[in-house]
């Protein structure tokens, strides 16, 4: 019997020699990231366990990048407790703010992930590097300070489901649209403990942006990882952003990396495969991921903030995106348009390409790089009866601010869009 | 281990900005956070909790963020055990990791808000007290039932490593 991508990863990294989903297995893990709200808790419990050295100093990873710049006194400190940590232990990947960018757009573009690896995060959007056909799953902050003492983790092998998508995308729909439509069709809880895998002709044509944004979104249906089979595209970006590791993608490499793709006869729990063509931007709804909708039936709702960011949605072409929507046009008088480039190389690239002046010359805040306002920390909160439409990943109850305040999901174009109207709106409305 | 409390009921899907809203992750310690467990949802949900009590809850409890702040703050509460037909991946992760009991229940139609339980962890069985009914649920897995017997994750590896 075949295996799928994620069990050939998890199989290479563990000292078994067969693995079936369902089993227990502890793997040796090539990555370990931490944020300002995740790594205290671990950074403590490590302590605790007396150990001094950590297992790495190379496969640790330190963003603050949730609540940072630190917005608050408590964030501060905790901000302080990961500097502190990385002093201590010599951590190279600690990300000051000033070259921090959001993890799930930082790591890939710094060459810290490649395909194969196995890597775990104490964040739940650890699953975008599946985008680079590696297996990154989001893990808790104990799993964390375990890691930091032998380098492994523990995990239940994941049965995995694959997605085919096949036909032709319209304009103005790309990577976000699709997740949003799986989510929509399978439910929050419709990949829960499974490990995704999207293939298919679109998937195969689609930029590596799109793809992070797909994968991206895998935990909002209850995935364990989100993993699309390394391709051309990937080696491109991998030959480009290993370079920041001084290091040269070579042939073996490349060869290597071919060999984890599912086997023919690898066994999936399910596979579902959809025809695109023809598929609107989609939209999700409050208060969850799957109440998705096409965007023309939400034309009447009306909006009071935009958000254009996150390890979503806040990569360069997605700026490009809104920017292509904006340029030359002023954003709604009253609402607020809020734009976060995802890292510090993105947002010098957006002012370079004159991506900035377009968004602060059509009424919008350009930000520094933070999750800030998609977990409702800072930059942008919500309060009762507001409404926004974000390029983010979740739409909870008060996830963005007041617990009586509505959040949709939708791709970068239609955020733009909807910042000239003050309603939901399809791009081709506006260009 | 046995717990006996009192049943607080929640639907399909609670998610972990539902547990724990994310303004609140600049603290760390359990009570603190307990506070404000489930606020956005059922502001008054800490008030009636009495320490050693049960919630029941729907399919895919605990999904959303990796935070787990959010079992913490079920702890320092008081919430003793969680009952669901299914646990999103990390919350199951993090319940083990740091000894929140939870046990998985196909169906909890039967069993209401204000129900007294008694749970027999190690033998995965519930005693609803208060309707005289007995559930039975799957012993956990062999590798993790070490973990919790271990007392937590860290525990668990300073015995192997020792």
């Amino acid at each position: 019997m075949g295996y799928t991508i994620a069990e050939k990863i998890l199989k290479a990294h563990s000292a078994k020699a067969d693995i079936h989903p369902g089993e227990y297995i502890e793997a040796k893990i090539d990555l370990a990231l931490g944020n300002d709200i995740t790594a205290p808790l671990a950074i403590d419990e490590f302590a605790k366990s007396g150990t001094r050295k950590v297992f790495d100093r190379n496969k640790i990873v330190l963003v603050p990048d949730h609540f940072a710049p630190a917005k608050d006194l408590r964030s501060a400190n905790q901000c302080k407790v990961l500097a502190e940590f990385a002093g201590q232990q010599k951590i190279k990947n600690y990300f000051e703010i000033g070259c921090m960018g959001i993890e799930h757009a930082l790591l890939p573009e710094l060459g810290l992930v490649k395909p194969a690896d196995l890597v775990i995060g104490a964040d739940s959007h650890t699953c975008t590097y599946g985008a680079l056909g590696a297996y990154a799953t989001g893990v808790g902050s104990t799993d964390l300070a375990r890691s930091f003492i032998d380098g492994k983790c523990w995990f239940k092998v994941p049965p995995s489901v694959k997605f085919v998508y096949k036909g032709k995308l319209n304009k103005w729909v790309g990577g976000k649209d699709l997740i949003l439509f799986t989510i929509g069709k399978i439910g929050v809880d419709g990949a829960l403990y499974k490990a995704m895998e999207f293939a298919g002709p679109v998937i195969e044509r689609l930029r590596m942006d799109d793809r992070f944004s797909m994968s991206n979104m895998a935990i909002e249906a209850g995935g364990r990882a989100g993993i699309i089979a390394a391709d051309e595209h990937t080696f491109e970006y991998v030959r480009e952003s290993l370079k920041n590791q001084g290091r040269k993608v070579t042939s073996r490499d490349i060869a290597y990396w071919r060999s984890v793709f599912s086997d023919k006869d690898a066994v999936y729990d399910k596979v579902y495969e959809w025809d695109i063509s023809g598929l609107e931007p989609q939209v999700a709804c409050p208060h969850l991921p799957s109440n998705t909708k096409p965007v023309s039936k939400l034309k009447d709702v009306k909006v009071d903030q935009v958000v254009i960011g996150s390890c979503t949605n806040g990569r360069l072409s997605d700026l490009r995106q809104a920017a292509r929507i904006l340029k030359g046009k002023k954003a709604k008088p009253g609402l607020k348009l809020i734009v976060i480039p995802a890292t510090q190389k993105i947002y010098l690239e957006a002012v370079q390409e004159g991506l900035a002046e377009i968004f602060v010359k059509a009424g919008g805040v350009f930000s520094t790089p933070t999750c800030g306002p998609c977990l409702g920390g800072h930059m942008g909160i919500l309060t009762e009866g507001e409404i926004a439409i974000a390029t983010t990943n979740r739409n909870f109850i008060g996830r963005m601010g007041s617990p009586k305040s509505f959040v949709y999901l939708s791709n970068p174009a239609v955020a733009a869009a909807s910042s000239l109207t003050g309603r939901i709106t399809h791009p081709q409305e506006v260009i | 281990m046995i717990i006996k409390g009192k049943v607080h009921k929640f639907g399909d899907n609670i998610n972990t900005d539902d547990i724990i809203a994310a303004k609140y992750l600049n603290m760390t310690d359990a009570k603190e956070l307990g506070a404000h467990c489930m606020e956005n949802i059922a502001p008054d949900f800490v008030g009636r909790v009495t320490p050693g009590d049960i919630i029941v809850a729907g399919s895919n409890f605990g999904c959303g963020s990796s935070r787990e702040h959010a079992p913490l703050a079920l702890k320092g509460c008081g919430i003793a055990a969680v009952i669901a037909p299914s646990f999103a991946g990390i919350f199951f992760r993090n319940a083990i990791n740091i000894g929140l009991p939870f046990l998985e229940l196909a169906d909890v139609s039967s069993i209401s808000p204000g129900d007294i339980l008694e749970i027999d962890l190690s033998a995965g069985r519930i005693k609803n007290l208060t309707r005289d009914q007995v559930y039975n649920t799957e012993a956990f897995p062999e590798f993790l039932q070490r973990i919790i017997e271990d007392g937590g994750l860290m525990n668990y590896v300073k015995h192997r490593r020792s």
